[in-house]
């Protein structure tokens, strides 16, 4: 046991040594003495492990002929036969080539462990870093090519040629300004466009989603909650509404999507959302103000609406507000009115962006809003 | 180096003495004269990597994603990146006649129709989950090990950047087939974009064609998942193989493993074989998931449909804790002058995942800094050594988990009958004082197993043999660790040495200009060495041989005999050894 000493083993003349200075406090004991394994010294043992090794190999060549066979004979998909539940198929053709593969690489491991040399061996490390002699003779290397290439002497030339290639990054950014239109170019392209508009207009009836069916104010009891739409999403003859597909009927749904409770007209808080309730029905955008889930968890006790994403909560008695959770912003509310039928109709558009919140938007409090509606 | 491979397994042998030039040899030849191989094969064939489980974590990953890859291309043949409107027509009774996108309809072709094709879509997603694991766990063991200090902060900055990107790459492909869950995930991305101050609707509008949802973005989201992002990865996962090779791999200290040195298996033939082998076990474990675990029941869900969302919905695990922040954030929001600012959004999702990830990036320059340690470190550290880097990755593995477990904020409220607002409530507190818990408890932990190792070397293990002296007093025999063990414990630096010597000084002896930095520098290295235990000196170790070999002499009357704690330590047979020997006669 010596002091305090340097622990550097392994130098060999004209070998960088690694600039590493652990202080290892006992002498290195040095590489402990190889011990032979079993097979390395009993040939029954040897062949044991060689009989292992290809019966592991020989295993897997089985599952693979199995997994060819399975994919020519099971049947696929919901109408196949079932294993705990599951296709079939699937769990065949998954076993048998996970095994297939497996049964290799465990036999290929076997094969370094008990047959291949396992002699551990030292090879010495270099210095991360060059020489100094490489670094002198680069350096050198260097200074003669921009020498000689006479960058230095001839700004001109370097500063047009910096120039030049730094304004080709501006085609780079240019052709991309294609990949959509502009926020504000939209608007009047197609019915509802743009961030501040939907589909929604004065006199629009409210219809059930999926079927498409107008809405009676009697049709609905005090705590009934109703997913709704406008009529526009399901245009027919008789409604003479424009045919919407695509790209459009996908934008228009997005963002004119309602959600609609009747509760008790003595539970209404806020006057605007009084106003623009029809017997205690009022309708809200679907859309979280958050980033945009479609709200659907409704707590009758309370006419709070939660979004399932991220748990905003909002009370429906009062203009929307947010009662719990991340979002920032109430849930715009769309103005019901009854048309000459007794149908649910709107009054107008959203008065304000419905879903997430952005840049451009002027947002202003309910009551605000209400004033665009006179 | 000449190795005695008399023994060797006899099959072995054999290879070794072709005479004759074979074809194989002629091959080698013929592509030696043109590729100049030999010179290559000389330095590596033989290049040596040093074995110990942990450094299995990163080849994980390695194979995972060779998974990704060839289970990817097959799904690529079947796959229709479009959102056109079809009306499916397929096996899967339940959607016949439902409008679809183009790409979910060719989902459900490739689960139902396709022979295999289910298989392949799972373990494609298996593997994916596994791959961003593998290099999460790896990463861990890099730092925690001091793997990431010089020379290796840039495959560190290789390593994040491939992580980062590893989970872009999720993002995009669990998006793609525009069913009900990943077109919900879809609309929360356009929120997260739409929330940047200044620019967020012109992102959103020119990544979506227009408005959301429109009709572009899964045939962007496809090329950016099937050629941009894995193209990057392929080119940064070589760069740090190259590195890895290049530095040659990090080794556990121990006898005859030094800083100048690598110690363990040649490449050809075992570490090839292991190495190879274990990609058909990962290969083979990711088919058996596949094949007996549903992931992503898209046909579950339906079609995307901007009106519907299912209870519960959350993204892939990776990225449930910028979720899980976006769910605790306060719901601030700020109007001025006809802009809105959605502090409610931009903070949690574009704020502080770049901050977390700038963060990581930079852990090794940090450390760097503080220590202000310039040399190379190529054996490994135990992070009970490094008490303060092992707390700060605690601290921050906690960050992670309390914002992970905030993403499942309504599954928590449901299982447990607990009330979300609380839950809520108590994780906004949790993510500033559980990382402060945390960095201290493991600090402490780490300074007590550094005392432990102290009492170790200086006194020996715990024999579990109890001693009676005369006089009636009882204590536990302790014996002397192996001289290679006690070794292996003393490799490493003192504490106390790097904060008192100059952390700059060149080679000369010149100490560095002093930067403006530098008073701040120094109290943060004292906090960085506080308390940390050193190892002990020469004269102390001395000291307890003698106290140890005394103790020796004094029972040496009863060595021999089962109270002598050896034959119960684990180490000797006892078969033969009463437990109360015969008397002795003096």
């Amino acid at each position: 046991m010596s002091a305090d000493s340097s622990h550097d083993t392994g130098h060999e003349p004209g070998h960088e040594v690694i600039n590493a200075r652990t202080d290892a406090l006992l002498a290195d004991p040095g590489l402990p003495d190889h011990v032979w394994r079993p097979t390395d010294v009993d040939a029954k043992a040897e062949k044991r492990a060689e009989r292992q090794v290809a019966t592991l190999f020989g295993l897997s060549a089985i599952c693979t002929v199995l997994f060819v066979v399975f994919y020519i004979t099971l049947e696929t998909g919901v109408d196949g036969p079932t294993i705990i539940g599951l296709g079939a198929s699937n769990v065949a053709l998954g076993v048998s080539l996970g095994l297939a593969l497996l049964l290799i690489g465990i036999g290929v491991i076997q094969w370094a462990r008990k047959l291949m040399g396992d002699h551990e061996i030292s090879e010495l490390r270099h210095p991360a870093s060059s020489s100094e002699g490489d670094r002198a003779e680069t350096l050198a290397a260097l200074n003669a090519g921009l020498e000689e290439s006479g960058i230095g002497r001839r700004p001109l030339v370097r500063n047009t040629l910096l120039g030049s290639v730094a304004l080709l990054a501006a085609p780079a950014v240019v052709m991309l300004r294609d990949l959509g239109p502009l926020p504000n170019e939209v608007v009047g392209e197609y019915e509802g466009a743009g961030l501040h508009h939907t589909v929604w207009r004065k006199g629009m009836r409210v219809v059930r989603d999926v079927v498409g069916t107008p809405v009676k104010a009697s049709d609905l009891e005090i705590g009934d909650l109703l997913n709704a739409e406008p009529e526009a999403l399901f245009p027919t003859a008789e409604n003479g509404l424009p045919e919407l597909s695509g790209a459009e009927l996908q934008i228009a749904k997005s963002k004119a999507a309602l959600v609609m409770l009747r509760m008790d007209p003595n539970d209404i808080v806020s006057p605007v959302t009084r106003n623009w309730s029809v017997n205690g029905i009022v309708a809200y955008s679907k859309i979280c103000t958050h980033v945009g889930c479609p709200i659907s968890l409704n707590e009758r006790t309370t006419h709070n609406l939660l979004c399932p994403c991220h748990q905003s909560t909002f009370d429906l008695a009062d203009s929307g507000k947010v009662v719990f959770g991340p979002a920032g912003r109430h849930l715009p509310q769309l103005p019901l009115g009854v048309d000459d039928e007794g149908y649910l109709i709107a009054l107008s558009d959203f008065l304000e962006p419905v879903g997430p919140s952005f840049w451009e938007r002027n947002t202003k409090s309910p009551s605000e809003v209400a004033k665009g509606l006179s | 180096m000449s190795i005695d491979t008399s023994k060797v397994a006899t099959s072995n042998k054999t290879a070794a003495t072709a005479s004759k030039p074979s074809k194989a040899g002629a091959a080698a030849t013929w592509a030696d004269e043109r590729l100049g191989l030999a010179a290559m094969g000389k330095k590596n064939l033989r290049k040596v990597f040093p074995d110990h489980w942990s450094f299995m974590l990163g080849e994980i990953a390695l194979w995972s994603f060779v998974v990704l890859l060839l289970s990817g291309v097959f799904l690529t043949l079947w796959f229709r990146p479009s959102m056109a409107e079809v009306t499916y027509q397929g096996s899967y009774d339940q959607m016949r006649g439902i409008s679809m996108s183009e790409a979910f309809a060719s989902a459900l072709n490739i689960s139902f129709d396709v022979r295999g094709g289910l298989l392949m879509r799972q373990m494609h997603h298996w593997a994916a989950m596994l791959f961003i694991a593998a290099m999460m766990i790896h990463l861990l063991r890099v730092f925690f090990t001091g793997a990431h200090r010089k020379p290796r902060e840039v495959n560190w900055v290789i390593g994040c950047l491939l992580l980062l990107l590893g989970t872009l790459e999720g993002f995009t492909g669990y998006s793609l087939p525009d069913d009900l869950l990943s077109g919900t995930g879809i609309r929360a991305a356009d929120g997260f974009i739409k929330s940047m101050p200044v620019v967020g609707t012109y992102i959103s509008f020119f990544l979506f064609g227009g408005e959301f949802p429109g009709e572009a973005i899964i045939p962007r989201l496809y090329t950016i998942h099937v050629l941009l992002i894995p193209g990057l990865l392929l080119a940064l996962i070589a760069a740090h193989m190259l590195l890895l090779v290049y530095h040659k791999h990090t080794q556990w200290p121990g006898p005859g493993r030094t800083e100048n040195n690598v110690v363990g298996f040649p490449m050809l033939p075992v570490y090839a074989a292991k190495a190879g082998g274990f990609f058909f076990i990962v290969f083979g474990v990711t088919a058996i998931m596949g094949g007996l675990m549903s992931i992503n029941p898209v046909w579950k869900f339906g079609p995307y449909d901007p009106t519907k969302v299912t209870a519960g919905s959350q993204p892939d695990w990776y990225m449930g804790w910028p979720d899980g922040a976006l769910r605790i954030m306060p719901g601030i929001e700020s109007h001025f002058w006809g802009s809105t600012w959605s502090w409610n959004v931009f903070l949690p999702i574009i704020v502080l995942p770049g901050l977390l990830f700038t963060v990581l990036l930079l852990l090794p320059f940090i450390e760097g800094w503080i220590t202000g340690d310039k040399r190379e470190h190529h054996l490994l550290q135990r992070p009970r050594n490094a008490p303060t880097r092992t707390a700060t990755m605690v601290a921050l593995m906690t960050l992670y988990g309390c914002f992970w477990a905030a993403g499942g904020n309504d599954i928590i409220a449901i299982r447990l009958h607990a009330s979300i607002n609380q839950i809520t409530y108590f994780m906004r507190a949790a993510v500033f004082i559980a990382p402060v818990i945390a960095f201290i408890v493991t600090r402490r932990v780490c300074i007590s197993l550094q005392r432990h190792d102290n009492e170790t070397l200086l006194h020996g293990y715990e024999t579990g043999v109890i001693m009676r002296t005369p006089e009636g007093s009882y204590y536990e025999k302790h014996l002397p660790i192996s001289g290679a063990e006690a070794y292996t414990m003393t490799v490493r630096d003192r504490s106390s040495a790097r904060l008192t010597e100059p952390a700059e000084a060149d080679t000369n002896g010149v100490p560095a200009p002093k930067g403006r930095l530098s008073g701040l520098r120094e109290k943060v290295r004292t906090l960085y060495y506080a308390d940390d235990i050193d190892k002990p000196t020469a004269e102390e170790l001395e000291e307890a041989r003698h106290h140890a070999e005394h103790e020796a002499h004094a029972l040496a009357a009863i060595d021999g005999h089962s109270a002598d704690g050896h034959h119960f330590d684990g180490r000797h047979p006892v078969s033969e050894e009463p437990i109360r020997p015969e008397h002795h006669g003096h």
